[in-house]
């Protein structure tokens, strides 16, 4: 699909949109529907469009293989910490009116970083599965 | 959306049964912001009719195959299927009606939550603050579960960079 | 009781028992995990309505709404749904390891191949 030309353009003037779009939902969860998992499922439905379009061997060289398994546990890894900075400063695991002197203010700080997490996790999973599943049929060949 | 489900019953091919399967899960997501449910839809429309069907298609692209003509047929399951739902009906003509104000889901837990949403957590998305905060915990157990997804399927598909064959 | 207040409910058992009608009536092992997947939003559908009250709007707090729909529903769904993509993804590998091993996705022949396996393995 590399040598279409209509796929190519609308390719590259939609993933940075996609990737956009994804970053406001995840920000802006708070104000509206979204959240971490739609924006993690987004992220990764983008990656997985530049995949289709250009290939295999291009997508891994703009995210790595060791990038994605990272993030996979990147996100666990952030969320667990967030639990364990509130045990730390006080509170019981995953209390999140501790982080701040203004109670209100630490919840938002909390499911800020929370939210970032999932996620990280959610899309990294994602691209990793689609990545398990695309490579398993090239080395049939 | 039940005449999707009827011909994702009949048909054949993989591939439109595949195909069916997004529509009717952009027409859940559809029948979902009718019940209100806004975050519920956008998770089910990228989810379901997004990466549902991707991992599908890359499944069946592995799979190769169409589906084999049944062999007898399937009377036993339709008497399953239709004594199952009879039971259904009969246990859920107990329950409340559609959109009861006084039906115990909304008398107990969840006026404390929609009010004191304001001066705890101050976000709108009320969704999203039972999510991470009220109920944070159950979030926590909902990433491991992916996280572990994701393992066990690097553990299913992974190759071995000496023996080819198996 | 009437049959308008709970017609949500025959929708939601009609789609579980097509749901599951494909999981036990069709043998083919990826046809049965988008019977699964039918069954599992049927299965949304049946928290969902519940939840909705008429009149009322999303459960995002404005100030010009005063009657909200319930939230707690739409989180135990939320994570439902992708606890569902997960597993989905591990009996879709699950279903590429059968396919390489016994060359087929009909479960009629994989429980023939079993068989005869076995009845080698007897002999032998």
């Amino acid at each position: 699909m590399k040598n279409d030309l209509i796929l190519r353009v609308i390719a590259k003037l939609l993933i940075p949109f996609i990737v956009m779009f994804a970053v406001y939902v995840q920000f802006h969860g708070d104000f509206g529907p979204g959240g971490g998992f739609q924006a993690g499922v987004i992220l990764a439905a983008a990656v997985i469009f530049y995949a289709l379009i250009y290939g295999l061997a291009d997508a891994r060289k703009v995210v790595p293989e060791s990038v994605v398994e990272s993030m996979m546990a990147l996100g666990v890894l952030l969320y667990v910490g967030v639990g364990i900075a509130g045990l730390l400063l006080g509170g019981n695991f995953l209390d999140y009116f501790v982080l701040d002197p203004d109670p209100v203010h630490g919840q938002h700080r909390g499911i800020f970083w929370v939210e970032a997490g999932v996620a990280i996790t959610v899309s990294g999973v994602m691209l990793k599965i689609f990545y398990m599943f695309a490579d398993r049929g090239k080395a049939d060949e | 959306m039940a005449v999707t489900v009827w011909v994702i019953i009949q048909s054949r091919n993989l591939f439109s049964v595949i195909v069916l399967g997004g529509i009717y899960s952009f027409l859940m997501a559809t029948v979902m912001v009718a019940m209100d449910a806004v975050d519920v839809a956008m998770t089910e429309a990228s989810v379901g009719a997004g990466i549902s069907t991707v991992l599908l298609l890359g499944a069946l692209y592995l799979c190769r195959s169409e589906e084999a003509q049944p062999m007898r047929k399937p009377w036993l399951p339709l008497a399953v299927s239709v004594a199952v739902a009879g039971l259904l009906v009969y246990g859920t003509l107990g329950l409340p009606e559609f959109s009861d104000p006084q039906a115990p889901i909304h008398v107990h837990v969840a006026p404390r939550y929609l009010n004191e949403v304001k001066q705890e957590v101050d976000v709108p998305n009320a969704v999203t603050a039972v999510l991470a905060s009220y109920r944070g915990f159950d979030t926590l157990g909902e990433t491991t579960v992916v996280f572990t997804a994701g393992a066990g399927v690097i553990a299913l598909l992974r190759r071995r960079r000496r023996d080819r064959q198996s | 009781m009437t049959i308008g207040g709970h017609f949500t409910y025959f929708i939601t058992i009609f789609l579980m028992i097509a749901g599951l009608f494909i999981v036990i009536a069709r043998g083919n092992l990826i046809k049965k995990l988008v019977g699964l997947g039918i069954f599992q939003t049927s299965v949304y559908l049946l928290y969902l309505a519940p939840a909705k009250l008429v009149g009322g709007t999303a459960p995002i707090l404005s100030p010009a709404f005063t009657i909200y729909s319930n939230p707690l529903p739409h989180v135990l769904i939320l994570t439902a749904i992708v606890v569902g993509v997960a597993t989905l993804a591990l009996g879709l590998a699950l279903v590429v390891r059968i396919r390489e091993g016994y060359d087929t996705i009909e479960e009629d022949e994989i429980l023939a191949l079993d068989a005869a396996r076995d009845r080698e393995a007897q002999a032998s």
